[in-house]
C-alpha cells in the first residue's frame, strides 16, 4: 500500500527514461528482423528505415529454411533440450529426496559433492568429456550432445531446497499408505514440487538451447548440430554477407524462446535467476 | 501541547471504504487505544494520523494544527511500528540518532567525509550523541549501542523502536502493535513498562492493539472500532460494564457475552429461552430484542421462575478460582456460558439439571439493531458523560 | 534438521531396548540407508563419471605434454603453466577478460539498478519494461551476436550510419584493435543487464515497506535521503551475488568472440574461454589446454568463495 509519491512530471521523465533505454534494448532485434525483410539491395543502401521498399521476407525466409537445414537444426535443438531435460529429473528428483528427507550415511559427503560439482563452470570439463567420448565412440551423435549434462548438480540442489518445505507427515502418511520410497518421489514429491521443476525445466531448455561451447565440440555433422552451432556454420559457410537470409535464420532461432518468454513471463524469470528471486 | 483532533475523517481504496467517517478528540497526555479485529480500519487510521496515509476525506488537527497534506517529519509525532523497523545496516546509535541527524543538520552537512568540514556539523553530531546516549539509558539500552538490529532479541529491538521515537521528544507518540511480535511474558512486561513511559513523558499516546487485555490495561480511554467505524469511545471499565452497542459487548470480555434473543410481552416482561425477564426497556409490545448477560452475572439459585434460566449442564471447566459452566439451554443458539466462584459452587457435572439467576440491573439490553437501550432511554447518556469529563 | 527418517530420534537416550528391539532398530535403519543409496546412487555415479573424474583428469593432463591423438605422452611437471604464462597469446588473452570483466561488472550492475529503480518508482507498465530489458538474457546469443555483426558492419550497420549522419568519426569497431574489446564488453553489459535488473527488482519488492514509512517519520522522506537511507543498504547482499554472478557470466564469455571475432585483430579480442577452446580443440594441444582450463577454474573458484564468505558475513543484515 506504498503511497506511489512521484509527481506528474517525474512520472514522464520515468516513462521517457525507461522507453529510450527499452529500445535501446530492442535495437539489435529491431535490425535484425527488419534486415530478414530486406531485398539485398536495400540492406547494401545506406538508409534508417525499418520496413523495406520492396517486401522480400519471403525470400529471405525461404532461404533460410532450404539452404541451411534449418528446420532440422531446429528439431536437433527440441530433441536434445527434451532429452536432457527429462534424463535430468529422472536422475535428479530421487537424489534430491534422499538428501532432503532420508537420513543416511554419507548424506553430507553426497551434498558436499553437489555443491562442489556446483561451483565446476562445464568448460573446464570439456577435454575430459570430449576424450570419454572419444574413447565410447559417440562423438558425432546426439548422445554426445546429450550426455555431459544427464547429472544437474543445480537440479539436485533446487529440488533439495524444495522437497525439504514438504512437510514430514506427508512422506510418513505416504508409507503408511504403502507407497515404496521411489513412488513417493514420483506421486508426491515431484508433483507437490511442481513449480520448482517447471522453473528447473525452464533454466536447463534455455541454457542448452542457447547453448554454443559444447555442441561445437562435441559434434561436426550439420545433421546433429543444434540452432547455434547451425546457424554459426550457416553464416561461415554459405550465408558470407548474405544478410536477409542469415538474419532470417538468426529470427527463426531466437523467435521461440521469445514468444516462450512474453507468453510466460513470470516463470521464466524465476527459472532463470534460480529462484534467486523469490 | 498535542490534543488531536479527528474531524470526519474517510479513507477509500478503489471501492472499498475503510473508514466511514470517524470522528474523535484526543486529549493533550492522553492514552489512547483503537482497539479492533484485523481489517476495522484501525492501523489505517493511526498511518493517516502519522501522514503516512492521505485520507479521502475529513480533517486531521494535532495541537491547534491542522495537518491535512503536512509531511510526516513536520507532524511532531513518533512511531513505533509492529515489526520495529529497525534500519538493519545500522546500529543501534545510528538507528536513533538519524531522526536528529535528519531534522538538526543540513542536507550538505549529511554528506559522508565532506559534511564533516562544515561549520558546526561537529558540534551538532556530539550533541546528537549525547541526547541519543542519555535516552538509551533511561530504557536501560546503553550498552547496546554499538550493535546492530540483527544482534539484538526481540525485548531489545523492541526498546531500541521505542528509543528512536523517544529520542527526538515528540508531541505524539503513534504505536502498531507494538507487542505482538513478543513472547507472552515479554508482553505482559513491556505493557508495564510502556504505561510507565507514558506517565513519565506525559506526552499524548495513540496505540493500535486488536488485544482486548493490552486496551484494558494500558489505557485511559478505548476506542473500539469495527467496519472503519467507531463504536464507543470510553474508560476501560465503562465499555466493558456498560457498553453502548452490541457489537462492542460481543468484542470485550472472555469469555463471550452470552446473547439471547428475546420478546416484549404487553406486560412488560421478556420472554427468552422459556423465561420470563424483567425489563426496562420503553419499547413497544412485540419488539424484539436481544439480552446480555456477562457471564459473571449469573448466581445459582434453587429453582426456576422469572429472571432464572434453567438448563442441562454440557460441560465444566476449572479455571482455579473460577469455574466456567456451560449449559445447555432450551431455544438458545449457543450453549450459555456462566462465571462461578470455585468456593460457592457446590460440585457440579455434566449432565445435570441447573438453575441460574440474573439480577434485572445486570441485564445489558439490545434492540433489534444493535443499539444499547437504557432504563432511562438515553442511549448516548454515557457518550456525553465522558465528553463534560474532558 | 528435521528427516522424515524411518526410525524418527534415535532412542538411544531410553536404553532399556532388548537385544531384538535393538536388532529390529538395526534392521530399520539398514533398510532406510539402503532406499536412500540406491535412491541416489544414479545420481552418485554420474556425478563421479562426469564431474569429479574428468576435474582429476584436466589436473592430471596439464601435467602432461600430450597431444590429441598423438601415442606417447611424457609428464612435464609444471611446464605447461610455465608456457601458459609465458605465451603472449595467454597473457594477452588474461588481461582482455580481466578488462572486458572490468568493463562489463560495473556496466551491468549500474545500468541494472538505475533500470530497477525507475521501474519501481512509478507502477504503471512495470512488466511490460521489466520484459523488455530482461529480452537479450534469454534470447540465443550466438543468433543475435550476427544482429550485432549487422549492426557494427562498418559500411551498412546502424551504427556508422548514424554516426555519419550526425557527424561523428565512424570505425571499423570488430576489426580494430582498439574497440573491439570494448564493443564485445557493449555486448555483454546489453546481454546481462536484464539479469541483474530482475534480481534487483526482486531485491527491492523484498525491503519491508515499513522501513520506508519509518524513514518518513525519522524525516528521511526526500527520494535522495529514502535511497541513502534504506534502498541502497538493504540492496547490499543482493548487489553482492548480482556481482559475482555478473563476474561469473563475464569470465565465461564464449559465444561472441567465436562468432564475431576469433580473439581477433591479432589478440586483441582473445578471452580465457576461447583460448581454451583454441588450444585444446582446433590445435589439439591438450597438455597445454588443460592448463589453460586449470587456471580458469582457479579464478571461478575463487570467486565463488569469495561469494560465500562475504555473503556468510559482512552483507547479510539479520
Amino acid at each position: 500500500m506504498s503511497t506511489d509519491r512521484l509527481t506528474p512530471p517525474s512520472h514522464i521523465l520515468r516513462h521517457a527514461a525507461l522507453l529510450i533505454t527499452g529500445a535501446l534494448i530492442l535495437i539489435p532485434f529491431v535490425w535484425m528482423v527488419s534486415l530478414s525483410i530486406k531485398p539485398p539491395g536495400e540492406i547494401f543502401r545506406a538508409s534508417f528505415s525499418f520496413w523495406p521498399e520492396q517486401f522480400y521476407g519471403i525470400e529471405n525466409y525461404t532461404k533460410a529454411l532450404t539452404e541451411a537445414p534449418l528446420p532440422q537444426y531446429m528439431l536437433n535443438g527440441i530433441f536434445v533440450c527434451t532429452m536432457i531435460v527429462v534424463l535430468q529429473i529422472v536422475v535428479c528428483a530421487p537424489a534430491a529426496y534422499a538428501l532432503a528427507k532420508l537420513d543416511f550415511p554419507g548424506r553430507n559427503l553426497l551434498f558436499g559433492m553437489v555443491l562442489i560439482a556446483l561451483i565446476l563452470p562445464h568448460e573446464v570439463l570439456s577435454l575430459p568429456l570430449f576424450i570419454l567420448g572419444y574413447q565410447i565412440g559417440i562423438l558425432n551423435t546426439y548422445a554426445a550432445l546429450i550426455f555431459p549434462y544427464i547429472v544437474s548438480p543445480f537440479g539436485i540442489f533446487l529440488l533439495r531446497q524444495f522437497f525439504k518445505t514438504v512437510p514430514d507427515d506427508v512422506i510418513h502418511a505416504a508409507r503408511l499408505d504403502g507407497l515404496s520410497e521411489l513412488g513417493i518421489v514420483w506421486k508426491i514429491m515431484v508433483p507437490m514440487a511442481l513449480p520448482a521443476i517447471i522453473a528447473f525445466g525452464i533454466f536447463s531448455v534455455v541454457g542448452h538451447w542457447n547453448s554454443l561451447f559444447w555442441p561445437l565440440i562435441a559434434v561436426r555433422d550439420q545433421g546433429l548440430m543444434p540452432p547455434p552451432l547451425g546457424i554459426m556454420a550457416f553464416k561461415n559457410e554459405e550465408a558470407g554477407n548474405d544478410y536477409g537470409p542469415l538474419m532470417a535464420a538468426s529470427t527463426l532461432v531466437v523467435a521461440p524462446l521469445i514468444i516462450a518468454f512474453l507468453s510466460a513471463q513470470r516463470w521464466f524469470v524465476e527459472g532463470l535467476t534460480g529462484g534467486a528471486v523469490k | 501541547m498535542a490534543k488531536i483532533s479527528i474531524r470526519n475523517i474517510g479513507k477509500s481504496f478503489g471501492a472499498t471504504s475503510v473508514l466511514k467517517g470517524v470522528s474523535l478528540e484526543i486529549a493533550d497526555g492522553e492514552f489512547l487505544t483503537l482497539l479492533g479485529p484485523s481489517g476495522c480500519g484501525k492501523s489505517t487510521l493511526l498511518r493517516i494520523l502519522a501522514g503516512l496515509e492521505v485520507q479521502s476525506g475529513g480533517s486531521l488537527a494535532i495541537g491547534d494544527r491542522v495537518v491535512d497534506g503536512i509531511r510526516p517529519k513536520r507532524r511532531d509525532v513518533a512511531m513505533v511500528f509492529q515489526s520495529y523497523a529497525l534500519y538493519p545496516h545500522m546500529t543501534v546509535q545510528e538507528n536513533m540518532a538519524l531522526p536528529l541527524r535528519m531534522r538538526r543538520l543540513s542536507a550538505w552537512q549529511r554528506l559522508p567525509l565532506m559534511g564533516e568540514l562544515l561549520p558546526g556539523t561537529t558540534a551538532t553530531t556530539a550533541e546528537i550523541e549525547r541526547d541519543v546516549t542519555r535516552t538509551a539509558k533511561s530504557l536501560s539500552i546503553g550498552h547496546l549501542l554499538a550493535r546492530k538490529p540483527g544482534q539484538l532479541s526481540g525485548g531489545q529491538r523492541q526498546r531500541v523502536a521505542v528509543g528512536r521515537a523517544m529520542v527526538r521528544q515528540p508531541a505524539v507518540f503513534l504505536m502498531d502493535e507494538p507487542l505482538s511480535n513478543l513472547d507472552a511474558k515479554l508482553r505482559v512486561q513491556m505493557r508495564a513498562e510502556i504505561k510507565e513511559l507514558h506517565q513519565r513523558l506525559g506526552v499524548t499516546f495513540v496505540y493500535v492493539t486488536h488485544d482486548q487485555s493490552e486496551a484494558m490495561t494500558m489505557s485511559d480511554r478505548v476506542a473500539v472500532m469495527l467496519d472503519g467505524e467507531l463504536l464507543q469511545v470510553a474508560p476501560p471499565q465503562e465499555i466493558y460494564a456498560d457498553p453502548d452497542d452490541l457489537r462492542v459487548a460481543e468484542f470485550i470480555g472472555s469469555p463471550k457475552i452470552n446473547i439471547l434473543q428475546a420478546t416484549l410481552r404487553s406486560d412488560g416482561l421478556a420472554d427468552a429461552s422459556g423465561t420470563s425477564f424483567t425489563v426496562a426497556a420503553g419499547l413497544a409490545p412485540g419488539s424484539t430484542l436481544s439480552l446480555g448477560i456477562r457471564p459473571e452475572a449469573f448466581h445459582l439459585v434453587d429453582a426456576s421462575k422469572d429472571n432464572v434460566l434453567t438448563g442441562s449442564v454440557r460441560l465444566v471447566e476449572h479455571m482455579g478460582s473460577d469455574l466456567y459452566v456451560h449449559l445447555d439451554v432450551p431455544g438458545a443458539d449457543h450453549p450459555l456460558v456462566a462465571r462461578l466462584l470455585a468456593e460457592r459452587a457446590p460440585q457440579i457435572v455434566s449432565g445435570q439439571t441447573l438453575h441460574l439467576g440474573v439480577k434485572p440491573e445486570r441485564l445489558l439490553l439490545f434492540a433489534a439493531d444493535g443499539r444499547r437501550l437504557r432504563p432511562d432511554g438515553n442511549t448516548k447518556a454515557n457518550v456525553l458523560q465522558i465528553k463534560e469529563r474532558v | 534438521m528435521s528427516t522424515a527418517s524411518f526410525t524418527g530420534p534415535d532412542p538411544a537416550g531410553s536404553s532399556t531396548n532388548t537385544a531384538e528391539t535393538r536388532k529390529a532398530l538395526r534392521n530399520h535403519r539398514f533398510a532406510e540407508t539402503l532406499a536412500a543409496w540406491s535412491l541416489a546412487g544414479p545420481a552418485l555415479v554420474l556425478l563421479v563419471i562426469l564431474f569429479f573424474l574428468p576435474v582429476f583428469a584436466v589436473f592430471g593432463i596439464a601435467l602432461t605434454d600430450w597431444q590429441f591423438g598423438a601415442s606417447t605422452l611424457s609428464f612435464v611437471g609444471f611446464g605447461n603453466f610455465k608456457e601458459v604464462f609465458s605465451d603472449e597469446g595467454f597473457r594477452a588473452s588474461l588481461t582482455n577478460t580481466l578488462l572486458y570483466v572490468a568493463i562489463v561488472v560495473p556496466g551491468t550492475i549500474v545500468l541494472g539498478l538505475v533500470i530497477a529503480l525507475l521501474i519501481e518508482s512509478g507502477k504503471s507498465l512495470r512488466a511490460f519494461y521489466r520484459a523488455i530489458h530482461f529480452l537479450p538474457f534469454m534470447a540465443t546469443l550466438t543468433a543475435m551476436a550476427i544482429a550485432w555483426e549487422a549492426l557494427l558492419h562498418p559500411t551498412l550497420g546502424l551504427v556508422n550510419q548514424t554516426l555519419a549522419a550526425v557527424g561523428l568519426p565512424t570505425a571499423n569497431w570488430l576489426r580494430d584493435e582498439n574497440t573491439v574489446l570494448p564493443v564485445l564488453a557493449v555486448i555483454g553489459v546489453w546481454q546481462n543487464l536484464g539479469y541483474a535488473m530482475v534480481l534487483f527488482l526482486a531485491g527491492l519488492k523484498s525491503i519491508p515497506q515499513d522501513l520506508y514509512d519509518a524513514a518518513d517519520i525519522d524525516g528521511a522522506d526526500l527520494w535522495l535521503d529514502r535511497l541513502r537511507t534504506v534502498t541502497l543498504p538493504m540492496l547490499g547482499p543482493v548487489t553482492m551475488f548480482v556481482f559475482i554472478v555478473v563476474a561469473l557470466r563475464a569470465f565465461e564469455t564464449f559465444d561472441t568472440v567465436q562468432v564475431l571475432t576469433r580473439g581477433g585483430p591479432g589478440h586483441a579480442s582473445e578471452m580465457l574461454l576461447y583460448t581454451l577452446y583454441r588450444e585444446s580443440f582446433e590445435y589439439l594441444r591438450t597438455g597445454y589446454g588443460a592448463s589453460v582450463a586449470v587456471v580458469f577454474l582457479f579464478i571461478v573458484v575463487a570467486l565463488t568463495l569469495i561469494q560465500a564468505r562475504v555473503m556468510d558475513k559482512r552483507v547479510h543484515y539479520q
